[in-house]
């Protein structure tokens, strides 16, 4: 009658040991990384850090742009986070307008390409690589209802569409808010919420993260997810029946960067670990995950990635994105939330 | 021996010890129940910066529209639920009690099948069953099954059994007597059940309507899997805090959400004193008499439902190893390879286990242990009543309510705690204040069925009452202490409410991350992490009941005659 | 100084002494009064009952006096020491329940030896005196068989036995036989007595069956309402019984109103008898006189008796050895007695249901009370 509880205590112990550093590691410091990256990225990435930074543990803390962003600030009298990794450019410019970041610069952050790094007061955040919305167009669906793929952004408010696109949620995912700043950016202010809201009438679902999109395009669950572009990729590759396309317009995108937090406990670890994420191998990770990436010797060719892609990609004004997110946000959040839900 | 000896005063008095041991239970009960509560009050009447703002934060609250629409999505959804759920789980457990239809243990046992599952599950299974490319798409004639309609059936099957439980409860307290004087009578079945069977259940019902209300208005689990864009309080609650870090709103909701969770409990604790009055009035158990087209209705009707409930169950498990729905119907382990899904691998489940095991350890002696100072030691009255109300309190209070006052409790500026957040420590805390109150009940039961004079004996043997606790009443209580800590690791398996907001880096939770994948669109891997979960509940279950009868009839040898 | 074990033969010196003495002890629930100044003073090595209707407060009063639920007011002292307000471990007594509270998954001898283990003594030391107290309530070669299997009666000799264990100075008992059958509890009657002489140790018993006070009891304290009405040894209590309440719960009397007249009479229905009574009852008060059954007499009466009644049997139920009539004074219907008739008596005067006989009620079996206020 005592096995049950012979049980639990092993349990427990098991758990004791799971969450304290195991005796090899105690020489390690403990380095908590606030990221918004894919989850499939985190085990390699973690990895990677802790072979260039030996003395170096990551500990993950990961969740969409948008909670990790609204976290991090709330944290602000008292950050728990060392360090950002993998959060869009536009959350961290924030950050730093607000002097939540550490002004540190990696050595080997010069021999980045220019647009990829932090270029304007002090120096906090170093890009990795850059992360686009594409739209993925389920092709099977489509033929079912024979639509026929769109090859602009206003193909997609056509009424054959009607309840059949997903995009992300801009307030959680930073894939989401990429491309409204896109379409702002791209149409002028004006013209483009007069898209949005045309495109709200075909929308089935705003997703709470910028993966989801491409996969719910990918399984036919939509026919059409304006999503993360790698994550289409990836699934067009599992066998998934979509295209990727790139709307002549042109695709929003954002940088994926790396700084060090203000006040960190960790200060040293985490610059060193910030001294890394520029250096050349680090770019060679984030090009197996990435198209387009910080260093300009890493040539990345993920399979069945749009050929023209980074060609298409607007042109971006990141300190509009950052200062003006919050208004953005609150005008979408006004428009399309909370109405009644469309079919 | 000498007399001195005999009459030595002790160096400790037991009834010291004894106040000291009441004193501190209701101090950790305090602790773990009570002041999170407080400060989740006290947030909703603050601004961010911490200063006191009376009622402004509801004045925003009810001047959003979106949210007071969440607010009405939510009332709506549970109301159509309920209505749903009280009538089946009457003619289900009208099934299992009144009729003589075969294999009445197996629908039993089906009917049970949803608590050992995640919310979530059935969710995930209703996407695979009736989505855009579900097996079934075709029954919803065009309809969303993202929304209100896929709420409310994931609901319905995640309520059913607790509906059943308490509707049969209700049922078996029947006395036959009154079905034999009717029939002497020659009254006509129809109005035999008009007139005795439904008054009978009157207050078994409302209290069943009641229970589903609370679970459905505070699940968090289905609405988020599939809700679509159909807001409820509980994925509002999610939002403001998570999403948003706006704690303040986050406790204005989650203060609504206690509205209809404390009602509910107090309209049940009315109906348990008039259902007493009712029990000690019963006399003959009421035997079900032979009646073919009855039963073979009741028959056809629990089929129905029992496919329902394991189709709920098996789709999601089913879909979890097939290889790319829908296009790719081929087997596969692929999606139980957590490391491409999910950062910590299976260390969710892992830790999942962990914590469960803590809370059916730790949960299971601290609530025996408060039972049995509540029920058994002589401290003064008012003490034992105060221990014995906080011990009740966490029955009206709704997981997602709790964990919010955690959040604010742990992270109030002033608070000693802060260092808590995120561990494993306080998963487990909250865990177990979560599920308290049924545990105590157990107990409590279970204690008042031993003899009262045990401690008076021990106390005249002069051997103090943790001996006779030790040697007398934990061996005695097995058969109950078990079925806590059985109660307790399940829920704490399945549980997602509460923890959503307390988990930290290194103490993310199977259910968490069932979330997290489902998120991001992995639902196949969210649907095999959440199989892993039923499938370890239903495993520590079936121990649980091979322990109790072939292990623990050989070590009871005393109980047999 | 403070006594030992060998201290509490029968008979020793001191033994006179008075062992528990209870002053002044009330007990409240809440508004109700459970108990009122209670006065009890019980000497070393006594037998005492307490004895009364259900609810009139004999448990109440055996837990405050163990320690287990405290009085209200007033103190006990155990042995010229007050104990009034010290927990039941430092009290040294004994107890046995009705529902004899036997641990259910402790074997007999570990039941037996519960109390013995926490007193640090040797393995075989325990072995030895369980195996003795076993012996002593005549159940040994029972060890290793769990209370569940025993049989009512042998669960309560287990019992006696626990509560023997330690040698305490006091020895308590709640209702200790009422969850037996009949038989069981005439023999275990006798065994309890037994074991108490021998071991000389101090009794308390609590039961509400007069026969079970009367036939085991040195001394009974009968109790009413959480009052006591009389202390008294059981010949006491039965002749001498302080009040109709006494009278009436301790055996049958009949009680018969009338009126207190001239110094060594009373008046009934119109007819003087003479009896004694007390000093307190003045002349032309009125009282209730009463009788026990088998005190009247029919034999040999010649009606020339000072106390001698015309009656008719109106009613004759057997009961077994004898038989109980119901007389009915002739000419005065108010005056109905109970009388207990042998069978042998029947048969020789041949007495029938309707005979008109007359009976003597002989004036030292007369007891006079005052009359009940609302009798
Ligand atoms: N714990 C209690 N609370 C309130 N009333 C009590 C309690 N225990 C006993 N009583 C009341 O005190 C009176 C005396 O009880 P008790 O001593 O048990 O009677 P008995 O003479 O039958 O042993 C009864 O009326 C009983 O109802
Ligand atoms: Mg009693």
């Amino acid at each position: 009658m005592k096995s049950k509880f012979l049980v639990g205590v092993g349990l427990c112990l098991a758990a004791l040991i799971a969450s304290a550093p195991i005796a090899s590691a105690q020489t390690r410091t403990k380095v908590t990384a606030y990221t918004a990256l894919e989850n499939d990225q985190l085990q390699p990435f973690k990895a990677a850090i802790e072979a260039g930074v030996p003395d170096v543990e990551i500990v993950w803390v990961r969740d969409s742009t948008g909670v990790i962003t609204a976290r991090f600030l709330a944290e602000k009298d008292n950050p728990r986070a060392d360090l950002v990794i993998g959060l869009v450019a536009t959350s961290l410019l924030l950050f730093e307008k607000q002097n939540l970041l550490d002004e540190y610069k990696p050595k080997d952050s010069d021999k980045l390409r220019p647009g990829f790094r932090d270029t304007a007061g002090p120096y906090t955040w170093t890009g990795m690589d850059a992360i686009l919305a594409v739209v993925c167009f389920n092709t099977v669906e489509a033929k079912k209802d024979s639509a026929a793929a769109p090859v602009s952004w206003e193909d997609l408010t056509k009424p054959a569409f009607k309840g059949k696109i997903v995009m992300p949620h801009p307030a959680s995912s930073g894939t989401g808010y990429l491309q409204v700043a896109a379409w702002l950016q791209i149409m002028g202010e004006e013209k483009g919420w007069a898209f949005m809201d045309k495109l709200h009438e075909n929308i089935a679902v705003y997703t709470h993260s910028g993966s989801a999109p491409c996969v719910q395009a990918a399984k036919g669950e939509r026919m059409v997810g304006i999503g993360f572009d790698m994550r289409g990729a990836k699934e067009k590759t599992n066998g998934a029946p979509i295209d990727l396309i790139v709307p002549k317009e042109g695709v929003g995108w954002d940088l994926e960067a790396t700084a060090v937090v203000k006040g960190s406990k960790n200060l040293e670890a985490a610059r060193k670990v910030a001294e890394w994420s520029a250096t050349k191998a680090a770019n060679d990770l984030y090009g197996k995950y990435s198209a387009i990436v910080a260093h300009p010797d890493v040539k990345s060719a993920p399979p069945n990635y749009p050929a023209d892609a980074e060609a298409k990609l607007v042109k971006n004004d990141f300190a509009w994105m950052a200062n003006d997110r919050e208004r953005i946000l609150k005008e979408w959040v006004k428009r399309y939330e909370g109405k009644a839900a469309p079919k | 021996m000498s007399g001195d000896a005999r009459l030595r005063r002790p160096l400790i008095r037991e009834q010291t010890v004894a106040t000291l041991l009441v004193l501190a239970l209701i101090i950790v009960l305090v602790l773990i129940i009570a002041l999170p509560l407080w400060s989740l009050l006290s947030k909703s009447l603050q601004n961010a910066s911490g200063g006191y703002v009376g009622l402004a934060n509801f004045a925003t609250y009810f001047a959003t529209p979106s949210m007071v629409s969440a607010l009405f999505n939510s009332l709506g959804v549970a109301l159509m639920t309920t209505l749903l759920v009280v009538p089946l789980a009457f003619a289900y457990a009208y099934a299992l009690t009144r009729s003589r239809m075969p294999a009445k243990g197996v629908f039993m046992g089906i009917a049970l099948l949803p608590i050992f599952a995640p919310s979530l599950l059935g969710a995930i299974s209703l996407i695979y069953l009736f989505g855009n490319q579900g097996v079934l798409k075709g029954l919803l004639f065009g309809h969303s099954i993202y929304g209100p309609i896929g709420i409310v059936f994931a609901e319905v099957c995640y309520c059913f059994p607790h509906a059943v439980m308490i509707i049969a409860t209700g049922l078996r307290l029947a006395d036959g007597r009154l079905y034999e004087v009717a029939e002497a009578l020659g009254t006509k079945p129809t109005r035999v059940f008009f007139t005795i069977t439904l008054p009978g259940v009157r207050y078994a019902a409302i209290s069943a309507a009641f229970v589903v209300f609370t679970l459905v208005i505070t699940d968090f689990g289905i609405p988020k899997v599939i809700g679509g864009q159909f807001t409820v309080l509980a994925t509002d609650a999610y939002k403001q805090i998570v999403g948003q870090q706006n704690f303040e709103m986050g406790a204005v909701v989650g203060l609504i959400l206690l509205v209809p969770a404390v009602l509910a409990f107090f309209v049940d604790r009315q109906i348990q004193k008039r259902q007493v009055a009712l029990l000690s009035a019963r006399a003959v158990a009421y035997e079900p008499k032979p009646a073919p087209m009855r039963d073979a209705l009741l028959l056809a009707f629990s089929s129905v439902i029992g496919l329902v409930l394991v189709a709920m169950l098996g789709m999601a498990i089913w879909a979890s190893f097939i290889r790319y729905w829908p296009y790719n119907l081929s087997l596969t382990l692929a999606h139980y390879n957590f490391g491409e899904f999910e950062p910590g691998g299976w260390e969710p489940y892992l830790t999942s286990l962990a914590m469960a095991g803590c809370v059916a350890t730790f949960g299971t002696g601290l609530v025996f242990l408060g039972a049995y100072l509540v029920e058994k030691t002589k401290v003064p009255m008012p003490l034992r009543s105060l221990a014995h109300f906080l011990a009740m309190l966490p029955m009206a209070v709704p997981g997602l309510v709790l964990g919010l006052g955690y959040v604010f409790f742990i992270n109030a500026k002033s608070s000693p705690f802060g260092w808590l957040y995120g561990t494993l420590a306080v998963l487990v805390i909250n865990t177990i204040a979560h599920f308290y109150t049924v545990g105590h009940i157990t107990a409590t039961t279970a204690l008042k069925q031993i003899d009262g004079e045990f401690e008076a004996v021990s106390a005249s043997l002069k051997v103090p009452f943790w001996t006779t606790f030790r040697r007398v009443t934990v061996p005695i209580s097995m058969p109950a202490i078990l079925d806590i800590a059985v109660y307790m690791f399940v829920n704490a398996l399945t549980t997602i409410s509460a923890v959503v907001f307390l988990y930290g880096p290194s103490t993310k939770l199977a259910s968490i991350s069932i979330i997290h994948m489902d998120e991001s669109g992995a639902t196949a891997p969210a649907a095999a992490m959440a199989t892993c979960i039923v499938l370890t509940a239903i495993g520590a279950k079936t121990l649980h009941v091979v322990l109790d009868r072939l292990v623990f009839s050989r070590l009871q040898v005393w109980r047999k005659r | 100084m403070l006594l030992g074990i060998g201290g509490r033969m029968a008979g020793e010196a001191g033994a006179e002494a008075v062992f528990v003495a209870i002053r002044n002890l009330s007990k409240h629930f809440g508004a109700f009064q459970a108990l009122k100044d209670i006065h009890l003073d019980v000497k070393r090595g006594e037998f005492v009952s307490f004895l009364g209707p259900s609810g009139c407060g004999k448990t109440t009063l055996l837990r405050a006096i163990a320690g287990l639920d405290r009085q209200s007011g007033g103190t006990i002292a155990i042995n010229g020491r007050d104990v009034s307000n010290a927990p039941p471990s430092e009290r040294d007594f004994g107890i046995v329940f009705q529902s004899y509270a036997l641990f259910p998954n402790l074997t007999i001898a570990d039941n037996v030896g519960y109390g013995l283990v926490n007193q640090r003594r040797s393995k075989a030391e325990i072995t030895a005196r369980v195996a003795e107290l076993l012996a002593m309530v005549g159940l040994s070669g029972q060890l290793t068989k769990y209370p569940a299997q025993l049989s009512g009666g042998q669960q309560q000799r287990v019992a006696l036995a626990r509560a023997l264990a330690t040698s305490p100075s006091l020895l308590l008992l709640d209702e200790p036989l009422s969850a037996l059958d009949a038989q069981v509890r005439l023999r275990l009657r006798e065994e309890i007595r037994d074991v108490q002489r021998r071991l000389g140790v101090t009794t308390f018993m609590v039961t509400h069956d007069q026969e079970e006070a009367l036939s085991m009891a040195e001394r009974i304290v009968v109790m009413n309402h959480g009052v006591i009405e009389q202390i008294g040894t059981p010949e006491e209590i039965y002749r001498n019984p302080a009040t109709t309440f006494v009278a009436e719960f301790v055996g049958r009397i009949s009680l018969l109103p009338g009126v207190a007249h001239g110094i060594d009479a009373v008046e009934m229905a119109g007819r003087r008898f003479l009896a004694t009574r007390a000093a307190e009852i003045a002349d032309g008060a009125a009282v209730e006189v009463g009788i026990r059954p088998e005190a009247i007499r029919v034999r040999g009466v010649t009606g020339s008796e000072p106390n001698a009644l015309p009656v008719r049997i109106t009613d004759l139920e057997f009961l077994g050895a004898f038989c109980r009539a119901t007389l009915v004074a002739e000419g005065a219907p108010g005056l109905t007695l109970i009388a207990d008739f042998s069978a042998n008596l029947l048969r020789d005067l041949g007495l029938q249901q309707g005979a008109a006989i007359t009976v003597d009620l002989p004036a030292d079996a007369l007891r006079v009370f005052p009359a009940r206020a609302s009798a």
